[in-house]
């Protein structure tokens, strides 16, 4: 006797397994779009005094390099910085150079110490966005000068907390990202 | 957690190729990057243009934000009356008797100085503003201070132009496109503001510091005079702001000059009106400067 099939039984957490597969433009599109969306926080209704808020675009960006490597190809600092650098009020090409750099860093931290863990990301992401907030109020004009940089103290603190969070957020993005909702016929 | 496969370089040619491709393209990348940004800094109009284009297509969803922020504000504000009509009707009407007495008093007062000013040859020169707009966002992650806001030139909007609401000076218009512009807030590092003490003529230099305070660097230097509570108001050396508009107020004093805090608040700021450059001189047919390099000796 055959018994009823378990209705979860063609199923993983990503949907049907028959007749279905990836979209495309999910799993290409949706790192890019929640990146740009986080570079395009300067035209939200806030108002600062001061540089208060961290930097979510490159949060968002540095939160998906370390959360799935391999999704974000080496170059893209380059397209993702110049979007960045249109908004952020920082002297165009600043985010390009940051950007690029920390996809090189990231590449040779990843070759130094192979087996990541929690730690380790938190520890990189925190000394990255350490590096991107310094040199960014160095150079964020007028002129290159020095004492900008204690301003970002608070907004590094804040970066720095916030960073698990915005990992676990890619992560639930992660996994929408790999829903399989085209249907093949 | 294991180093991810795909960037494992096997045996195959082709896969090595492509990492290190990657690789050349990133560093070149940032080149790129250091040499835009070399550019930018040595003349930071270059990409004005680039930036002009994106934030006007951005803007208008900003611009529903900012119209939500204001009416969100009004909401709360018309809720909470509710609860305060009464103690608040009759507060008012004290408030409206005395209102009524000082408004006379500056009748007088206004028709005092129209004589004093008709004595002295001097024509009111205040011109009407050329657009008024939201502040639509800023900044907020950078150290530069600059807001973004809801008018270009299409509403006449140009560059140089003075940003000011009711409360006071906010900044000058940095860059405009077509229907938004950025208005370099005057707590920015780059904003420099000729500013005088409201009640007597102690000149001085407000200059941003990018933190929400501005720094006022005296021009007579010697004892200092400030003290907590002292209001500047522009002075109009230079040109560009028109004199007398309030810009900020002391809050603790230093050695050679003091640190004030800004009089209107960007933050509270929705809307914002945008005036015309004013130019020293230019109603008794003068030419005046009008750069922003004040020249400060002028008084």
């Amino acid at each position: 006797m055959i018994s009823e099939i378990n209705p979860r039984a063609r199923r993983d957490p990503f949907g049907k397994k028959i007749n279905r597969d990836h979209s495309a433009l999910l799993v290409h599109g949706l790192p890019l779009v929640t990146i740009l969306l986080g570079s395009l926080v300067p035209v939200l209704p806030l108002i600062a005094a001061g540089p208060v808020m961290p930097p979510l675009g490159y949060m968002m960006f540095l939160a998906w390099r370390l959360v799935r490597p391999g999704v974000l190809p080496l170059w893209i600092g380059l397209p993702l910085g110049a979007f960045d650098d249109l908004f952020s009020g920082q002297p165009f090409g600043s985010a390009i150079m940051l950007w690029s750099l920390t996809m090189l860093v990231l590449e040779g931290i990843e070759a130094r110490f192979p087996w990541r863990g929690f730690w380790q990301d938190w520890i990189s992401a925190s000394a990255l966005l350490a590096g991107y907030l310094g040199l960014s109020a160095l150079f964020a004009g007028p002129g290159v000068d020095i004492t900008r940089v204690p301003l970002v103290l608070p907004q590094l603190l804040l970066s720095i907390l916030l960073f698990p969070i915005f990992a676990r957020m890619v992560a639930v993005f992660d996994r929408l990202r790999l829903l399989r909702v085209k249907v093949l016929r | 957690m294991a180093r991810p496969a795909h960037r494992r370089r096997g045996h195959s040619k082709k896969a090595q190729y492509s990492v290190f491709t990657g690789f050349v393209v990133a560093a070149l990348g940032a080149l790129a990057g250091a040499a835009l940004l070399g550019i930018s800094l040595w003349k930071p109009e270059t990409f004005a243009g680039l930036r002009e284009e994106a934030t006007d297509v951005v803007a208008p969803a900003g611009e529903a934000g900012a119209a939500g922020r204001s009416g969100g504000l009004g909401l709360v504000d018309s809720i909470a009356g509710y609860f305060r009509a009464g103690a608040q009707n009759a507060r008012l009407r004290a408030e409206a008797h005395a209102a009524h007495v000082q408004l006379a008093e500056a009748d007088a007062l206004r028709e005092e100085n129209r004589q004093l000013k008709a004595l002295l040859g001097l024509k009111q020169s205040d011109a009407p503003p050329v657009a008024f707009a939201l502040l639509v966002g800023s900044t907020s992650a950078s150290t530069r201070r600059i807001a973004y806001l809801s008018a270009g030139r299409d509403q006449g909007v140009g560059p140089g132009m003075p940003v000011t609401s009711p409360r006071g000076l906010i900044g000058r218009v940095l860059e405009a496109g077509d229907s938004s512009a950025r208005v370099l807030l005057i707590t920015d590092g780059a904003s420099m503001v000729p500013v005088r003490r409201a009640n007597d003529e102690v000149v001085a230099f407000a200059q941003g510091r990018s933190d929400g305070t501005l720094r006022i660097r005296l021009i007579n230097l010697g004892i200092n005079p400030l003290k907590p509570g002292d209001v500047f108001v522009t002075s109009g050396a230079g040109g560009i702001y028109r004199p007398g508009t309030a810009v900020a107020v002391v809050s603790r004093v230093m050695r050679d000059g003091a640190i004030a805090r800004v009089l209107a608040n960007p933050a509270a700021a929705v809307e914002v009106a945008v005036e015309p450059v004013w130019v020293p001189g230019a109603s008794q047919g003068e030419s005046g400067a009008g750069t922003g390099k004040p020249s400060g000796a002028d008084k």
